[in-house]
């Protein structure tokens, strides 16, 4: 396609001067300073995956294995349906929820606001995805495990979910690299900043907020730099999730691809 | 049960009784139900995500809806400097419904075509590449379209789109302006390319899920390949389709930051399509870090994001009704 040669082509041709070793690594403090980086960004964005992993991950989980497993009644199919539903929300109307939740209880922005957010963008699709792979595994290994009187939840943690355990990495992956990308609720909650991490109940940086901030201070050519060289970086981060995702999984259900 | 009574004596730890009181009440309180109790709580925070974010929104907007009342919706203001404050959602609900008319005008037919180019028509080795690379559009993040849009997108739209319309029918009302590339009709047709995955990835699904009796049906008695696809595919598919588009809309309706970076940001009711322009999801992106806690332009702005919720839950409800319902029929039961 066309439009994405041309977003693809941009994005080296525009970042590729800005990335160096100081860049990948410093924070960015004065974004005039010639030395400004975007180590802070990096390291924020990557913050804010663990705990939204944390978060979102082990909710989602238990919800998809409610799904498969006892969900096949009326309360089933309406928590499906608005686990489909969640997932199209827009993200932004999620940024003012988490901000009337948690900035407003703390009384600032902070990076655990983000986490909230982003969990609440990553929970329908993790649960979706675990859903689906674990009902794709075989009936035969189920029954194998109840005819050694394993109890049923033992045998949805220990055995199920382990042999679901592809289906369910792709999809944690797919939402990892959606969220990665996600701008407007960090805009409500995390706020940016200009240095390292400082604490979960304080502001920090992700990468799409930097690209953001410098495409408001684009009048400094060293900001637009920047936020270029930044672009470049979440590119290769999101979409080498998703080639790896695609890679790992070649065959199997394309499923959890179409809806991510 | 028989099977793992029959595993268990070789242990011998339990005791005989105990076996048989099992044995004749199997649904006793047990970790089972713990497993199965927590499954639920677990499950039921989505609905209690969903119940909180309506509760939250109604209640952050109430200030501004008692100052204001109907006003909030039918008014034309939006001037937030201190003193003279007038709120009103219109220009933005407007201008959402403006851009994301654009981009299903537009990223609709071309989705449309790509579905059923790769549903009916390509060979296996092209469908596979192609379909790769159109979820791949999906994932770029939607900051990076705003830095390519206002870039790059823009300039091609200005100089090769607007600026001949402006040229040849520039007396038109919808086109009068200056055509500066940051306004309605940008920020439309970048949602246009935004859904395209979406729109195209669901319809190519519905398409599939056809039955191949129905196209063999209209080949049987002679209808041309277009024909097949018109009346045995798209006729059949037809709610899906619908679905995917509504589910199109939803995420054009919702799209934040390609917009706010392309439109311009002027709250103005659109009269042209060279305007600059303002969403329901960019105003909030752009005003909300500036709204004082507490502040009425802040209730303002919640105001608004339950409009847009109230927009998208409609939206989504509706099209996952319509996409639910065909999807369905892939089981095997035919409605």
């Amino acid at each position: 396609m066309f439009p994405l040669a041309s977003i693809l082509f941009e994005v080296v041709r525009n970042g590729l001067p800005a990335i160096s070793v100081g860049f990948l690594t410093r924070p960015t403090g004065n974004i005039t300073d010639p030395s400004s980086g975007i180590g802070n960004a990096i390291e924020g964005t990557l913050i804010l995956i663990g705990m939204t992993c944390l978060i979102a991950v082990p909710i989602g989980l238990f919800a998809g294995i409610y799904l498969a497993e006892f969900g096949d009644n009326k309360f089933g199919r309406t928590i499906r349906f608005l686990n489909d539903v969640l997932g199209e929300f827009p993200s932004i109307v999620i940024g003012i929820l988490a901000f009337s939740i948690v900035v407003v209880a703390i009384g600032h922005f902070s990076a655990m606001a983000g986490a909230v957010a982003l969990s609440i963008i990553m929970l329908p699709i993790v649960t979706r995805t675990a859903e689906e792979s674990i009902k794709l595994v075989p009936s035969s290994i189920r029954d194998a495990a109840m005819a050694l009187g394993i109890r049923r939840w033992r045998t949805s943690l220990s055995i199920v979910l382990v042999t679901a355990k592809d289906g369910i990495l792709t999809g944690i992956m797919l939402s990892i690299a959606r969220i990665a990308g996600e701008t407007a609720p960090l805009l409500l909650t995390v706020l940016g900043s200009g240095f390292f991490f400082s604490g979960v109940d304080q502001p920090i940086d992700a990468l799409p907020l930097r690209i953001f901030t410098d495409y408001k201070n684009s009048n400094y050519p060293s900001a637009l730099a920047q936020g270029w060289g930044a672009a470049l970086v979440l590119v290769v981060l999101v979409l080498s999730l998703n080639l790896g995702v695609r890679f790992l999984t070649r065959g199997r259900s394309t499923f959890a691809r179409a809806r991510a | 049960m028989a099977v793992s009574e029959e595993a268990r004596p070789k242990q011998g730890k339990t005791p005989a009784r105990a076996r048989l009181a099992s044995l004749r009440f199997p649904r006793r309180f047990s970790c089972d139900d713990v497993f199965e109790a927590s499954s639920i709580i677990f499950a039921g925070v989505i609905v209690l995500i969903i119940v909180v974010t309506s509760v939250f929104l109604v209640r952050g907007s109430v200030p501004v809806l008692e100052s204001f009342g109907t006003g909030f919706f039918t008014g034309k203001n939006w001037i937030a400097a201190a003193g003279s404050e007038s709120y009103s959602a219109l220009p933005f609900v407007l201008g959402t419904l403006v851009t994301s008319a654009i981009a299903v005008a537009v990223g609709v037919p071309l989705s449309m075509g790509i579905a059923i180019f790769l549903a009916e028509m390509a060979p296996w080795s092209v469908r596979n590449p192609l379909s790769r690379v159109i979820e791949l559009l999906a994932a770029v993040p939607s900051i990076v379209y705003g830095l390519w849009g206002l870039f790059v997108f823009r300039l091609w739209i200005r100089d090769y789109l607007e600026t001949p319309i402006s040229n040849y029918v520039g007396s038109f009302p919808v086109f009068q302006g200056t055509p500066l590339g940051l306004d309605f009709l940008t920020a439309g047709l970048i949602l246009a390319i935004m859904i395209i995955p979406t729109v195209s990835s669901i319809s190519n699904d519905v398409m599939m899920a056809v039955p191949a009796s129905q196209r063999e049906a209209a080949y049987s008695i002679g209808a041309t390949r277009w024909e097949v696809v018109r009346t045995g595919v798209l006729g059949y598919a037809r709610s899906g389709i619908f679905g995917a588009t509504i589910l199109g809309l939803g995420r054009a309706v919702g799209e934040t930051m390609a917009v706010t970076m392309i439109i311009g940001n002027i709250p103005a009711l659109p009269a042209s399509f060279f305007q600059h322009g303002a969403t329901m999801a960019s105003v909030i992106a752009n005003e909300f870090s500036e709204a004082d806690p507490g502040s009425l332009h802040l209730s303002a702005l919640i105001g608004i994001g339950l409009t847009l919720f109230l927009f998208a839950l409609v939206i989504n409800v509706f099209a996952q009704l319509m996409v639910w319902r065909v999807l369905k029929v892939r089981g095997g039961s035919v409605e």
